[in-house]
């Protein structure tokens, strides 16, 4: 379990990104951060990962605080920051320099992960291209078998069958054990992977959400003119008429879209609160 | 006039199961794949194929054997088939309405047609009964 406790962190002291953040984040869950560009959403990683440190308040991961650094929460964590970085080694090189830091590591998976993602096992990692460092890096992750798996963008830079195999992946590497948080704007690549939602704006947390349950609160459907007399959360117009984002008050089962919610939710945040209040 | 765009997902995948079992590809009383191989397959998060097949247990479609899987029902083919038809009229029949109404196609052009579908793409099975 991650528990933010009355977090707050700013880059600098006199102006602060995050102001008193209190988040419970559970296992067996894949949690998807949604924000704008600049939202805050790679720093609430750092933050998670100890490269950042907050000004007040803390995180906890598994009763652990990421600040100290201990080896002991270090090989239970791994993070993917949006741009890879490998060394001038091969495959089997790395491998044995940095697999010894996560006990849980499995190499018969690793090398698995490798040929699913179809990532070439000669030659030195950094002549990669940034899509096959991206997979590498991504497959030495999972291997690793952390409690926590952070990763920022990982669609970014992966071609579409590796964008279905990153899926694949990460459905079969999923446990009621593991908390796997995931940062993204290309919704789209993950959107019926993610089971937890939540949504940043100017350092504010503006949802926090399971799939299921914006479900039971909201509709999402297509109609040929906005009905009255319900809150709208949301709506564009589309080919086939208006897509919107309504209350559900006959208890639809209709599929989200992440995208018209990550809109209607940030344009509309005072609104997404009171849709989302009541139990 | 309002559709939904998509089905929930988990909705979905209940409805893909059901396809299998009325095409025969699972057979009744078999084994069925695990939660885990479904979510690879459809790539979707595996809580949400759990919830299909908690879905699928409640109508009896399903049945859980503790420790060794998922189960197709002996018996479920009745549920099955008036899941789907539920499941048709609510989703694909408003839409196929509209189509037929706005084109204005009266109802008795379309036995025809309907007649001629069965015929090309269900010969063997109408041979087989």
């Amino acid at each position: 379990m991650i528990q933010f406790n009355n977090l707050s962190f700013g880059y600098s002291r006199k102006k602060l990104l995050y102001k008193n953040l209190s988040l419970s984040i559970e296992s067996g869950s894949i949690y998807g951060l949604l924000g704008k560009n600049g939202a805050g959403k790679s720093t609430l990683l750092k933050n998670m990962v100890g490269t950042l440190f907050p000004v007040e308040g803390n995180v906890m991961i598994n009763g652990m605080n990421p600040q100290s650094r201990k080896p002991s929460f270090l090989q239970t964590i791994y993070y993917i920051a949006e741009d890879v970085y490998v060394p001038s080694l091969t495959i089997k090189q790395y491998k044995n320099l940095f697999s010894p830091f996560y006990p849980q590591f499995n190499e018969e998976n690793f090398y698995k992960y490798l040929q699913e993602l179809e990532v070439s096992v000669d030659g030195k990692l950094n002549k990669l291209s940034f899509g096959q460092q991206k997979k590498f890096v991504i497959a030495f992750a999972l291997a690793c078998n952390t409690k926590v798996l952070l990763m920022d963008e990982p669609t970014n830079g992966l071609d579409i069958p590796s964008k279905a195999q990153f899926r694949k992946l990460i459905a079969s590497v999923m446990n009621d054990d593991r908390i796997i948080f995931i940062s993204t704007h290309q919704i789209r690549d993950l959107e019926n992977m993610i089971d937890k939602v939540l949504i940043v704006d100017n350092g504010n947390l503006l949802l926090h959400s399971s799939i299921t349950d914006i479900a039971e609160r909201l509709c999402f459907k297509t109609v040929s003119e906005i009905p009255a007399g319900v809150k709208v959360l949301y709506s564009e117009k589309m080919l086939r008429g208006i897509s919107v984002i309504i209350e559900n008050l006959n208890g639809e089962d209709s599929a989200l879209n992440l995208e018209h919610l990550f809109n209607g939710v940030t344009e509309n945040p005072a609104m997404a609160k009171q849709l989302f209040s009541s139990n | 006039m309002e559709f939904r765009e998509k089905q929930a997902i988990y909705l979905q995948i209940a409805e893909y199961v059901c396809e299998q079992i009325l095409r025969k590809q699972w057979q009744l009383g078999s084994k069925i794949m695990s939660i885990r191989d479904l979510a690879v397959i459809m790539e979707v998060n595996p809580n949400t194929v759990q919830r299909a097949y908690d879905f699928l247990q409640q109508r009896d479609i399903i049945t859980n054997k503790r420790g060794i899987g998922y189960f197709i029902e002996e018996d479920a083919i009745d549920r099955v088939i008036s899941f789907k038809k539920e499941q048709f009229i609510e989703n694909e029949l408003p839409v196929f309405f509209r189509s037929i109404y706005l084109l204005k196609m009266p109802l008795d052009d379309l036995k025809a047609r309907y007649q001629g579908f069965i015929d090309q793409n269900f010969k063997e099975t109408n041979h087989e009964k």
